[in-house]
């Protein structure tokens, strides 16, 4: 954890950032340290004011209130051209003008580096994103697969200390995404250049990253390692974002020092543990959060569980790899979803099937 | 293919005999070896050519005009690069108000402008001259180039900008390496329109000009004087056949502008 580490290390800091366009505030007062050759997301629902921040750490928006310092160097009044940060746009912003090698060569140009050094440079990042020979090529004769590592070997040829991404890889197909994500985390490790990557790719971020930090309005609504967000969502709206994520409803009706009963809607009395419990958290009405995959389908009627119930199979939804299954509370209206990996052999429930599920208390979440 | 309805087909003749013979004779009777303009044709000819290269005040006619065509062009797309960016990138007060005032030559009756400019420029005690002329030009080339060059700084994706400042560059880097080369087939386009209508504009140049006439108010002095008819003639025909290059000169990096521009992923 960042608080853990030492200050030298820290590459970005964000000090209470502002920024309103007109009457709407878009980032509200966010704190943010981010270590150096760490690859750290932005994710969070369209709107959330990701990209603004983004663009504040690059320099192409001035917070209306707050310190962005990057390397321990404050970056008030630096203009985006002067600060050790760049950029791979959404939109790519190839320079339509220029080839592959010019577009890719243009900041070394301003830096007036003898040509040939140049050349040999770009060559090297073309080989890098795996765009050999493709120096000549005219910009508008490439994929979008293409523009995308153009833009990226753009943007690491002058070798900054922070490497800005936002949503890179939207545009992309499944199967090129997955390839890039690899890839991307690959240079990531091989040059140590802290990333900031923005997205809204819950999958992408787990992946991807070191750190995220989810955001909501304008806020940063948690912060922690993919495991951290994953496992452990603080409320139920980062729960409902990260992943699926079934909710009932809870009671308490029972403590002791160490732990506490619960009535868990429909499914029972469980007791765990009072260090699963968030502080602030009324203990008459619990938000309780169940992953799918925290449920196992009970194939054999002799298999054993903490807690079991029987169910009706109401919707089957089938990935190849994985089945996901909805299924009636007992006695509820309410549905829950749980998830079983397609193991070979193992059976495949159909619609209206009886099926015995168990699950353990402790896999349960309480959130704010 | 089918035959065309005999009405349409009628009105596209008529339509062709009215506004397009009277063209047509300009080279017919530039070439016709006679002074008198009418037919039966008695023959071919250059004399009519050959006697333009001995004619002095032609010659400075034609210089006169050069000089404003070439100059009001230039002023008048640095105007238009300016306004356009301007519309195109940044808001700020009175912003339609401005635009429609840069705009509105294009809609007011030259000869209107022409008056208006004389009273005043009299009035200011200005003696007429090139100047002048050039001042009158600027009026009415600017609107042109606004309109082409809008489009041009319109299209382009904000981000271009952005990403060169972002790899380093200055803004005036960013506008030389980016901006310009994306909107120089528009600044071409923008400096051949306003050449040629500055080059062909009679009222103006009427009203503005001094003791040293532009070509057209030369054109029209030597219409009083049927023995130059055939001059002008041929005059006319070598003026029609440059605007129609320059044209097409325009019209082709019209499209460049276009494409170049709209090949950015969106
Ligand atoms: N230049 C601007 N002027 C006015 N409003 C803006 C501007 N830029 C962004 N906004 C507004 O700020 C809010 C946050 O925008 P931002 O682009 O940061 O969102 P985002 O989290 O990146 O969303 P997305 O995932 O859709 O890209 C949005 O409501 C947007 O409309
Ligand atoms: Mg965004």
């Amino acid at each position: 954890m960042t608080s853990e580490q030492n200050d030298n290390e820290q590459m970005v800091e964000l000090r209470g950032i502002r920024k309103s366009f007109g009457d709407l505030e878009v980032v509200k007062g966010i704190d943010l340290n981010i270590a150096k050759g760490e690859f750290f997301s932005l994710l969070g629902p369209s709107g959330c004011g990701k990209t603004t921040l983004l663009r504040m750490i690059a320099g192409l928006e001035t917070p209306d209130d707050g310190t962005i310092v990057i390397s321990q160097q404050s970056m008030n009044g630096v203009d985006a051209n002067k600060r050790p940060t760049n950029m791979v746009f959404q939109s790519y912003a190839i320079f339509p003008h220029l080839n592959v090698g010019e577009n890719v060569a243009y900041g070394l140009i301003k830096q007036r580096l003898p040509k040939a050094e140049i050349r040999q440079r770009v060559d090297a990042m073309l080989k890098m994103v795996d765009l050999d020979g493709y120096y000549n090529r005219p910009s508008y004769a490439l994929s979008g697969g293409q523009r995308q590592r153009v833009a990226l070997a753009r943007a690491l040829i002058l070798e900054p200390k922070v490497l800005l991404l936002d949503e890179p890889l939207s545009a992309l197909d499944k199967k090129l995404r997955e390839q890039m994500q690899d890839e991307l985390r690959r240079i990531q490790r091989t040059l140590g250049i802290t990333f900031i990557l923005v997205t809204h790719d819950q999958e992408e971020a787990l992946i991807m990253s070191d750190r995220i930090a989810v955001m909501f309005d304008g806020n940063i609504a948690q912060l922690g390692t993919p495991k951290e967000i994953y496992d452990k969502p603080l409320s139920k709206r980062v729960a409902s974002f990260i992943g699926v994520m079934n909710f009932l409803k809870g009671k308490c009706v029972g403590e002791t020092k160490t732990d506490i009963k619960v009535e868990v809607a429909t499914l029972g009395q469980v007791s765990f543990s009072r260090d699963l419990v968030p502080e602030g958290v009324s203990l008459d009405h619990l938000n309780i959060g169940f992953r799918p995959e925290m449920f196992t389908v009970l194939y054999d009627k002799k298999e054993k569980a903490e807690n079991t119930f029987m169910s009706e199979v109401k919707n089957v939804d089938y990935y190849g790899d994985m089945t996901y299954y909805t299924l009636a509370l007992p006695n509820s209206d309410m549905d829950i979803t749980v998830s079983m990996r397609n193991t070979s052999g193992r059976y495949v429930y159909g619609l209206g099937e009886a099926i015995r599920v168990g699950w353990r208390s402790s896999s349960l979440l309480i959130l704010n | 293919m089918k035959k065309p309805p005999l009405l349409l087909f009628s009105f596209v003749i008529i339509y062709l005999v009215f506004l397009y013979a009277p063209i047509m004779l300009l080279p017919i009777f530039a070439f016709n070896d006679s002074s008198i303009i009418a037919f039966p044709l008695s023959g071919f000819t250059v004399d009519w050519f050959v006697g333009l290269m001995g004619e002095n005040t032609l010659h400075r006619a034609l210089k006169n005009s050069l000089i404003i065509a070439i100059t009001a062009a230039v002023i008048s797309t640095c105007f238009g690069i300016l306004t356009a960016r301007a519309m195109a990138r940044h808001n700020f007060l009175g912003k339609r108000p401005s635009f429609g005032l840069i705009m509105a030559p294009l809609f007011l009756p030259e000869i209107i402008i022409g008056v208006a400019l004389l009273i005043v420029l009299i009035q200011l005690g200005i003696s007429l001259n090139i100047w002048t002329v050039i001042l009158g030009h600027i009026l009415i080339c600017t609107p042109f180039s606004v309109s082409i060059l809008y489009s041009a700084f319109n299209n382009m994706d904000k981000s271009i900008e952005e990403a060169s400042l972002d790899l380093g560059e200055t803004r005036f880097g960013t506008f030389r390496r980016v901006i310009f080369p994306l909107v120089k087939p528009g600044v071409i386009a923008s400096l051949l329109i306003c050449f040629t209508i500055s080059l062909d504009e009679f009222v103006i140049a009427f009203f503005l000009t001094g003791v040293e006439p532009t070509l057209p108010v030369y054109i029209w002095a030597q219409l009083r004087f049927p023995s130059k008819l055939p001059s002008i003639m041929a005059l006319g025909f070598i003026l029609l056949l440059l605007s129609l290059i320059l044209l097409a000169i325009f019209e082709y990096y019209r499209r460049r502008s276009e494409t170049l521009i709209g090949n950015q992923p969106s």
